[in-house]
């Protein structure tokens, strides 16, 4: 009984770090560089979330174009500074090594963290409800209500439309052909700047569906929120195989089901250590991820 | 001949840290002499990293979890078997006080140096296979760990943190550790073995085809980062006093990482970069509470500033 | 590159070495104004500040004006260290004030005994802070007072017999909170049935509730920071938990109610005043409160703002700016009247005061009960 609950309780947290680790491993896809900052992103989208509903007024009388005016604004937001991002701070760095832009993206973090803070306050903000909790079942101890359900459906709504931008339209194939090589698909006449924003700015738009998405069923934002989640969701890009958008959602939803487990059953302090433990289990035996492509790394 | 000369080195070089510190605590605002320890700590910390990320070329971000063990057993040492030591050395031995806490903390560093090594073989020898973020995130994963495995044990305070440890750190014993670290890890690398070390960060393929024994050589430079950052967290828990966990985060090993990177390869570098990174938030202090958003702002700008150097070569 | 950081080496070396001289009396302050308990620091100093802007207003302390030196640990012990060297022995403070967090105060109080500078915390409560030596105090509940008025107020208030104890395992207060409420809860006869622990900043409870719930207490204690209760509260009503919560003064916050909202309804936590104590001290304190800075004040801001009272207070009686004198002045204060109670320092330098218990019912916190010390 109570193992169920906790099931349902793992895939609902497993789902927003599903979201988060998409747009880690897109952009890894193609740049290889892990933006340390995708995770500020998100906090990023949780915030503009806020200030938007509350200037809006959802709560007091929330109606649906208001509520869909709130989401699409902040992600909105959020793309553009992820391609702003990009655009500064992380393509000046593009020919040096790419530990010097790891750290830019370091830098970018502590920015967004810390201005977060000035700017946002420190103080944690109650997210207004723009959908009411209700309980769609429940059967002896076993709760669920709709917006748990809502996470799961949404992210895995969102997975399935990014595997199709990816693998379907041109611009996913343009993506596909940068991640490739740069130099070659530049040749090919592909507009690699324009490709590499457009990556930014889908990742970006995740992480704060992600933002949004976790305070309607956690309803307190603050600035450094994104710290610890980003940090796992990237740990689950690699557990799926970075580079994989299944894999993603996949490494997500096992980091998400095993935190709840860990902290349910045997003590919420070994949960982190638990999740670095299982990452290294994995890179160890299977060092491309569970889903990832086995192949020689370019020398 | 040559060996009474290398210990008349020896004990000049004791005596000129040992008058070095005399006249600092003498004449130097204590608020200075904290950051100054502080820098050497950092330059400590930085030039063992620089062994493992900037000349071998394997990219760790776990250094704070060695630390934090050097940190923790030392203080252990000092804490607990200290004083016994201290009244076997005055009361059996007849040693002036001076010359037992001297003892007392060079042993404390020599187990904290010993078991952080022993912590970065145990880690290093799994984690090593894997390559570049894949290692990276490994390392920091395994950081953490150690972290959480210290929250979780009470002998050390858990997580209302370990109080009373003695202050022995000071200027003197930085010094030493200081000179110590840049002696063992700049002698090294421009030793003959020591070029193994290169030979791997160049190209790890041909470097195992000339005949190096890869996995020894980057075990080899784990372990000797992570004693370096195990006598650094000893020198830092005897500094301040008191240890919490929270002074080994993910974020101060990325502190870490930040100076070796900025530096670029050489440990002069490293060094630089880890005092300007030290005094950067004191300067700062004059900006109050926006003081990080400029530190932050000042990292992206040297790093982009150090970008023009590598696009031109 | 290494040209360039030489020079900006020695360039803030210089920079570092000015200061600036003037009449004013110093008082420093260190807190956590940046990283991860960034909001408790300011709320600290807005009380701090307040505090001071009226004895400013009144004419200072002996006449002279007060400056207040602010300086940022970024939440880490390492740093308080130096915040407060640089108090001391650069800006020359006669006094220092701060620290919320027990385990920052451990490290900065060493450095104020040592240089006989008297130290009021605000809000640290680990025991120890104060037995680091005669020149430091505080002004709050040590974790043992209070985790025995929150055990005995379950046990024979409420008649509760079956409790959970669900603890901030990051946090020293927390966990200390937890331990001696525990304590006395088993020796009054009571059962502890399921300790569970979370960390700061977690917004994901319902794992450790879930299991909670399932061992079936009848309340839950959660000695745990406003920042998490509200999100705590409701994640357990949305399991369905009907019992009450109960915690300590890390719930005293406005952001309590509004992120709990329906869900920490009929709860009840222990603090150390009323906010709507007709007495005029507190009224006073919370309007001026709200107009400087409009928002409701909580615990730290309450907390800091009595420090520097007593610490003021202290300077007036001693009428001396010297540590020592300062003090012995301390350590005599004696039924001051601060908005968080009546304060008296003990011969452990720590602040006894009445507990108040106050219940959370329609969205207002109301005053509850007293327990005396």
């Amino acid at each position: 009984m109570q193992f169920l609950q906790q099931l349902i309780n793992g895939i609902s947290w497993g789902s927003i770090y599903a979201l988060i680790a998409l747009g880690y491993t897109m952009v890894y896809g193609v740049l290889r560089l892990i933006n340390f900052a995708h995770g500020d992103i998100y906090m990023l989208g949780a915030m503009f979330g806020y200030y938007v509903a509350v200037f809006l007024g959802v709560a007091e009388h929330a109606s649906g174009v208001r509520v869909l005016s709130v989401v699409l604004i902040s992600m909105l937001g959020c793309g553009l500074i992820g391609v702003g991002i990009e655009r500064f701070c992380y393509r000046p760095l593009r020919k040096a090594p790419r530990l010097a832009a790891l750290m830019t993206a370091v830098g970018v973090s502590l920015l967004l963290e810390n201005g977060g803070q000035l700017i946002f306050g420190a103080d944690p903000k109650f997210f207004p409800p723009l959908i009411h909790t209700r309980e769609i079942f429940r059967f002896h101890e076993i709760v669920l209500n709709n917006i748990q359900l809502m996470i799961f459906a949404v992210s895995l709504l969102l997975m399935f439309l990014l595997h199709w931008i990816v693998m379907k339209t041109r611009m996913g194939k343009a993506m596909r052909a940068v991640s490739f090589s740069h130099d070659a698909a530049g040749l090919v006449g592909i507009p690699v700047n324009r490709v590499i924003s457009f990556t930014f700015f889908l990742g970006s738009l995740l992480a704060a569906a992600a933002g949004i998405l976790v305070s309607l069923s956690n309803p307190k934002v603050e600035p450094l929120m994104g710290i610890m989640p980003g940090l796992k969701a990237f740990v689950a890009a690699v557990l799926g195989g970075i580079g994989n958008m299944m894999g993603a959602m996949i490494g997500g939803l096992i980091m998400g089901i095993s935190e709840v487990l860990v902290s349910g059953y045997i003590s919420s302090t070994y949960r982190d250590a638990f999740a670095f433990f299982i990452l290294i289990f994995i890179l160890l035996y299977k060092p491309s991820g569970l889903l990832g492509k086995t192949g020689p790394e370019k020398l | 001949m040559k060996s009474i000369r290398q210990v008349l080195f020896c004990v000049a070089i004791l005596c000129f840290f040992f008058f070095l510190n005399h006249f600092l605590t003498l004449y130097l605002n204590p608020y200075y002499l904290q950051i100054l320890i502080y820098a050497g700590i950092n330059v400590i910390l930085a030039i063992s990293l620089n062994l493992v990320n900037a000349q071998t070329g394997q990219f760790s971000m776990g250094h704070a979890g060695f630390m934090a063990v050097g940190a923790y057993a030392s203080a252990f040492f000092t804490d607990r078997v200290g004083p016994l030591l201290h009244s076997f050395f005055t009361h059996v031995l007849a040693f002036p006080d001076f010359f037992s806490s001297f003892f007392i903390f060079g042993f404390a560093l020599v187990i904290a140096g010993c078991l952080s090594a022993g912590a970065g073989f145990i880690v290093g020898l799994p984690v090593l296979r894997l390559r570049g973020d894949y290692l990276a995130i490994a390392t920091l994963g395994f950081g953490e760990i150690i972290r959480v495995m210290i929250l979780n044990m009470d002998v050390v305070g858990g997580a209302r943190g370990f109080t009373d440890i003695p202050i022995y750190t000071n200027v003197f014993w930085l010094g030493l550790c200081v000179y110590g670290t840049w002696m063992v890890i700049g002698n090294l690398i421009h030793s003959t073995k020591g070029r193994a070390f290169l030979a791997i960060r160049e190209d790890e393929v041909a470097a195992e085809c000339m005949g190096i024994h890869t996995t020894k050589y980057k075990v080899g430079a784990f372990v000797i980062g992570a004693f370096f950052a195990g006598v650094g967290g000893a020198l830092l828990a005897h500094e301040v006093g008191y240890l919490h966990t929270n002074s080994f985060t993910f974020l101060r090993s990325i502190e870490i990482v930040v100076m070796v990177v900025l530096g670029g390869t050489s440990l002069v570098g490293s060094a630089l970069a880890a005092i300007v990174l030290t005094l950067l938030p004191e300067v700062l202090r004059f900006f109050s509470e926006y003081r990080m958003v400029v530190y932050s702002l000042v990292l992206i700008f040297l790093m982009l500033a150090r970008a023009k150097k590598w696009k031109s070569t | 590159m290494r040209k360039f950081l030489l020079v900006l080496a020695v360039g803030m070396g210089l920079v570092m070495g000015c200061g600036k001289k003037s009449d004013d009396v110093k008082i420093g302050v260190y807190a956590s104004l940046t990283g991860n308990t960034a909001t408790f620091g300011e709320s600290m100093r807005k009380g701090i500040e307040l505090a001071f802007e009226e004895i400013n207003a009144q004419g200072g302390l002996l006449g002279k004006k007060v400056r207040l030196i602010v300086e940022d640990d970024q939440s880490k012990p390492e740093e308080a260290k130096t915040a407060v060297v640089k108090l001391i022995k650069r800006d020359r403070v006669v006094a220092v004030l701060g620290e919320v967090a027990s385990s920052r105060s451990l490290a900065g109080a060493p450095e104020c005994q040592r240089s006989s500078v008297p130290m009021v915390t605000p809000a640290s409560t680990n025991p120890k802070v104060t037995e680091i030596g005669d020149y430091i105090f505080r002004v709050c509940f040590i974790d043992p007072f209070q985790g025995e008025v929150m055990a005995k107020f379950a046990y024979q208030t409420l008649g509760l017999r079956r409790v959970a104890v669900f603890t901030d395992v990051k946090n020293d207060y927390s966990v200390g909170l937890a331990n001696y409420f525990e304590k006395t809860f088993l020796e009054l006869g009571g059962k502890i049935i399921g300790e569970e622990s979370y960390s700061e900043g977690d917004i994901e409870f319902r794992a450790q509730l879930t299991t909670i719930k399932s061992q079936k207490p009848e309340a839950i204690f959660i000695p745990g920071y406003y920042t998490e209760v509200g999100l705590i509260a409701r994640q357990a009503r949305e399991l369905g938990f009907q019992g009450p919560l109960l915690g300590g003064d890390g719930w005293d916050s406005p952001k309590t109610v509004e992120i709990g909202g329906s869900a920490v309804e009929g709860c009840f936590f222990s603090n150390h005043y009323a906010s709507d104590d007709p007495a005029s001290v507190v009224q006073d304190f919370i309007r001026s409160f709200k107009e400087k800075y409009g928002e409701v004040p909580d615990a730290m801001a309450v907390l800091g703002y009595d420090a520097a009272r007593v610490l003021a207070d202290a300077i007036h009686r001693a009428s001396s700016f010297q540590g020592a004198k300062i003090r012995e002045a301390l350590a005599q204060t004696k039924g001051y009247e601060g908005v968080s109670g009546r304060v008296t320092i003990d011969q452990n330098r720590n602040a006894r005061k009445a507990a108040v218990v106050l219940k959370i019912e329609n969205g207002r916190v109301k005053f509850f009960k007293r327990v005396e010390p």
